[in-house]
């Protein structure tokens, strides 16, 4: 610790003085959406087809927002990298998704949605979008089951709920443990509806590369036909960015191989700001890693922990079997460390919980970084057809990884990262700082602040597609006047130019280190140095070693076969280039900030109890770090002024 | 410490849909039982990398079972000797020392393949635009409580609704059928009150348009039931069946 501390460069974090603008609309919380709403400017019914909308991603933001823009008329082109828009991987959500219905009758509300929220935000989400938030919940469920979204029923026909962690009602509405693949399928026929009446363009394989900006403006995109190797330019008048996160930063995570930061990096470079990239979950509920090989983590859906018990032995010498170890001599940690919540606390106190006992040696197996989830008392108690009716799949899913059932010993699990709060900066409108740029669902920073609640994902991605973009890009629309613009633009053949350079450099490089090696390394330096702690040496340490594989990427990758076919290489390669410059902007921002904060937590920053211990007075703010070419990225900040919450010190006990 | 286990693999290249492609001969030692068969493809393209040949091209993406992104036939069944599992799904553990492993691609004419075990199944989407939806717009729909299902109803709704699209339905299929696939999109929506609406337009439309898309007709092998990684059962082409029969004598 010393060395580090004497080998700790002087980071100068240039910060811009002036303050952003989040826009959100003057008066009351509760009346600030439908205010907005009632004043904005509408576009005609006959004017919506003159405009093109250009989507990129089609996981629950990108599906729901093409589906919805082509029933009202717009002409929308829908982008994806997979050769179906049903891959996307809001696909693999299980647990579920939050409205408030209340229709448990136990006490849920708009209000109280908000406040859960914001709370397991940790006070570091705009307030006035986590209201609409909650508000627009509700039509969310209404609108899936219209479409058909096969909800979990109770015998009388009614939809039925389960709890998540951070609540204390049941609001979670859930299709066995596949909500994601449901409510993903239900936007994607209502696209496919809108394919079919030629109002949405569907390009498949195709990978959008760049951002076009004409006369400060949103105005179209790059992409790169990922079969043919083409580079391809579309036109429009707004761009709605829904590429979801970038937790494979991290190299092991929940998230798809193919999800990426690709399309958002590249926005950043073109001046999008990108806000609390260091805003990263970590889901306390996952497959342990077996082995060197492991290509990616299997979450374990949080509502296995309405049932599921959570513990490790009392002694870290005590080696017997689960089954010989009695109770008194186990030690069920989240229900005696936070009684109140129990085994439902929020995902960042659950991971960090978990962390702590195996890092004091009690955590199971060869590597240690595992603790027990059981489900012997559920089965006692409701019987195994009644749990199997629950978490039939996830069981089975468990039994397939690892060989063991759970219905006959408990499972292991550990912490992965599954989600990114950051990404790129928007307003109120969900719009970045480029006009005519939209960022939806994980892409954005906005609605879950420093953490993420369970089953919140799925609630942003389709409020944000179905129910906000809507209303808001029509007022961008019907605010701005465009000239018609050809992609025979400058701004098109530069940014062609650069891209094709950018492809053929990689594959020029002949070096020995293949993308898969450096990807894990960068992977093994986040995970130890910008993960679930992290210290102002740590973050240090990240910063001088994420520039050495940077250059090693650069210096010496091994790039198998060209770039005018399929090559998947070649694909993973320029999302690394991206990850490399993206985990150096995380591994800054949780430099800069000096606090803990839900899953952001610093060391150095916590009370004696081991929780987050934020910093109000400095840090209540969202950074937004301006991507300056060959230089540091500058700061800058939004201030979150808490108008109608009171920021107080979360407390789950 | 854990297990593992020399493979003989004989892996179908072929560079794009144009040209013809044939079998390539690998070996693969010790390769960790715990391991996915995903990750021992990991593995051979990391070694075939360092040699300095092109890896071979496989699609995944959740590796999870339920993207339905990946699948390939392995020695003549599609996603592997496993039942109701993916191949991302798949282990190692389930193979044994000395075998040798044919992979090729799902082969059906509506399925393009775009390089080596990378199969377009863009068609599946064509199926799904002639009617796999149910007609209403954003922000129509009813209070989600005024619409009652039965919870058996609801099940088997469910049980159609899982089908993850990866096509090794067809690909097992003597005819290429896709009766599977379209019919478990039918049921699903004809078994809710919700889809029932449009149930005669659908049906009609949907079958039309799997014909047209080259998939073979339904002759009642249920090899599609037999690799489905998901367990879709052939009831839903009885129920699509029923349904057509409906639609055409009113």
């Amino acid at each position: 610790m010393s060395i580090l501390k004497a080998a700790l460069p002087e980071k100068d974090i240039v910060t811009h003085v002036t303050k952003l603008d989040g826009k959100t609309p003057g008066g009351d919380l509760h009346d600030k959406w439908s205010k907005y709403k009632s004043e904005m400017k509408l576009v005609n019914p006959a004017n919506k087809r003159k405009y093109n909308i250009l989507v990129v991603g089609t996981g629950l933001a990108g599906g729901s927002a093409s589906a919805t823009l082509a029933e009202l008329g717009y002409n929308v082109k829908t982008f994806c990298i997979q050769d179906t828009p049903r891959r996307a991987h809001s696909i693999a959500a299980q647990g579920g998704i939050n409205a408030a219905k209340n229709y448990q009758n136990d006490g849920d509300s708009v209000q109280r949605l908000f406040m859960d929220t914001i709370k397991g935000g940790d006070y570091r989400a705009r307030e006035a979008n986590v209201y609409r938030l909650a508000e627009v919940s509700t039509n969310i469920i209404d609108q899936c089951v219209a479409q058909g979204v096969p909800f979990a029923r109770d015998y009388g026909g009614l939809l039925t709920n389960r709890s998540f962690g951070g609540a204390q009602v049941s609001r979670t509405f859930y299709a066995r443990g596949q909500t994601g693949q449901q409510l993903l399928l239900g936007a994607y026929s209502s696209m496919m509806r809108q394919v079919a009446k030629k109002q949405i363009e569907l390009y498949t394989n195709k990978e959008m590369l760049d951002l076009i900006i004409i006369d400060g403006k949103a105005r179209g995109i790059v992409v790169r036909d990922l079969k043919t190797g083409k580079i391809e330019t579309h036109t429009g008048e707004a761009v709605v960015l829904c590429s979801g996160g970038y937790g494979n930063v991290f190299f092991l995570s929940t998230n798809g191989k193919n999800s990426n930061a690709t399309a958002a990096w590249r926005c950043h470079k073109k001046g999008a700001f990108m806000a609390n990239p260091c805003f990263t979950q970590i889901h306390p509920t996952c497959i342990p890693a077996s082995g060197e090989y492991q290509s990616k983590l299997t979450l374990m859906s949080e509502s296995l922990r309405n049932d599921g018990r959570v513990w490790v032995p009392k002694s870290e010498d005590d080696k017997r079997p689960s089954d010989e170890i009695p109770d008194s001599d186990r030690d069920y940690f989240l229900e005696r460390m936070y009684p109140a919540y129990g085994n439902l606390v929020p995902r960042d106190v659950g991971s960090r919980a978990i962390k702590r006992v195996c890092d004091e040696g009690r955590g199971l197996g060869a590597t240690g970084r595992a603790v027990y989830l059981d489900f012997a008392s559920a089965i006692d108690r409701l019987g195994k057809k009644n749990i199997s009716d629950k978490y039939g799949n996830l069981f089975d899913m468990y039994e397939t990884i690892t060989g063991e059932s759970p219905y006959n010993m408990p499972m292991r699990i550990y912490p992965a990262i599954h989600y990114t709060m950051g990404g790129l900066w928007v307003d109120y409108d969900c719009m970045s700082n480029i006009p005519g740029l939209f960022v939806l669902g994980e892409a954005n920073f906005s609605d879950h602040g420093a953490n993420r609640l369970g089953a919140s994902a799925l609630m942003q991605g389709l409020a944000d597609g179905y129910f906000v973009i809507p209303y808001t890009i029509g007022n961008y629309l019907a605010n701005n006047s465009m000239d018609a613009v050809s992609d025979t633009a400058e701004e098109f053949k530069e940014s062609v130019d650069e891209v094709k350079k950018k492809n053929d450099s990689l594959l020029k490089i002949n070096g020995s280190s293949t993308v898969l090696e450096l990807h894990r390394e960068l992977g093994a330096v986040m995970w130890d140095l910008v993960g679930m702690a992290r210290t102002k040496e740590s973050l240090a340490d990240a910063l001088e070693k994420i520039p050495q594989i940077k250059d090693k990427f650069w210096n010496d990758l091994n790039l198998m076969g060209g770039g005018d076919n399929l090559n998947k290489s070649l694909e993973n390669a320029a999302r690394l280039a991206d990850f490399l410059e993206l985990g150096e902007l995380m591994a800054m921002d949780a430099y800069d900030r000096e606090e803990s904060c839900g899953a952001h937590f610093r060391e150095e920053y916590q009370t004696s109890e081991g929780e987050p211990l934020r910093n109000d007075e400095k840090f209540a703010y969202v950074s937004a770090w301006e991507y300056v070419p060959n230089s540091t990225s500058i700061l800058h900040k939004e201030d979150l002024d808490y108008e109608f919450v009171e920021m107080t010190q979360r407390n789950y006990k | 410490m854990s297990k593992s286990i020399n493979l003989k693999l004989q892996v179908w290249r072929q560079e794009n849909e144009e040209t013809s492609g044939d079998f390539h001969y690998y070996s693969m030692n010790e390769v960790p039982v715990d391991i996915s068969f995903l990750e021992m493809l990991d593995i051979l393209n990391e070694n075939l990398t360092k040699e300095g040949v092109e890896p071979v091209s496989f699609d995944s993406d959740c590796r999870e079972g339920i993207c339905g992104t990946c699948g390939f036939v392995i020695n003549g069944i599609a996603h592997g000797p496993q039942a109701k599992t993916t191949v991302c799904q798949l282990h190692m553990r389930h193979f044994n020392d000395g075998d040798t492993l044919v992979i090729e691609p799902f082969r059906a004419t509506p399925f393009k393949i775009v390089r080596d075990l990378v199969v377009d199944r863009g068609s599946f989407d064509k199926i799904i635009q002639a009617g796999g939806y149910v007609s209403i717009n954003t922000g129509n729909g009813p209070d989600a409580n005024s619409i009652l299902i039965g919870k058996d109803d609801a099940e088997e709704a469910f049980d159609s609704a899982a089908c993850i699209g990866c096509g090794a339905c067809v690909a097992s299929c003597p005819n290429a059928s896709a009766a599977l696939f379209t019919s478990a999109k039918i049921s699903h929506l004809l078994q809710l009150p919700q889809g029932k609406v449009e149930e005669r337009a659908r049906v009609k439309s949907m079958v039309d348009k799997m014909d047209e898309e080259g998939f073979g007709a339904c002759s009642n092998h249920g090899e599609c039931e037999a690799v489905c990684p998901k367990g879709i059962s052939i009831k839903n082409i009885a129920n699509m069946r029923r349904s057509l029969i409906k639609s055409i004598v009113k």
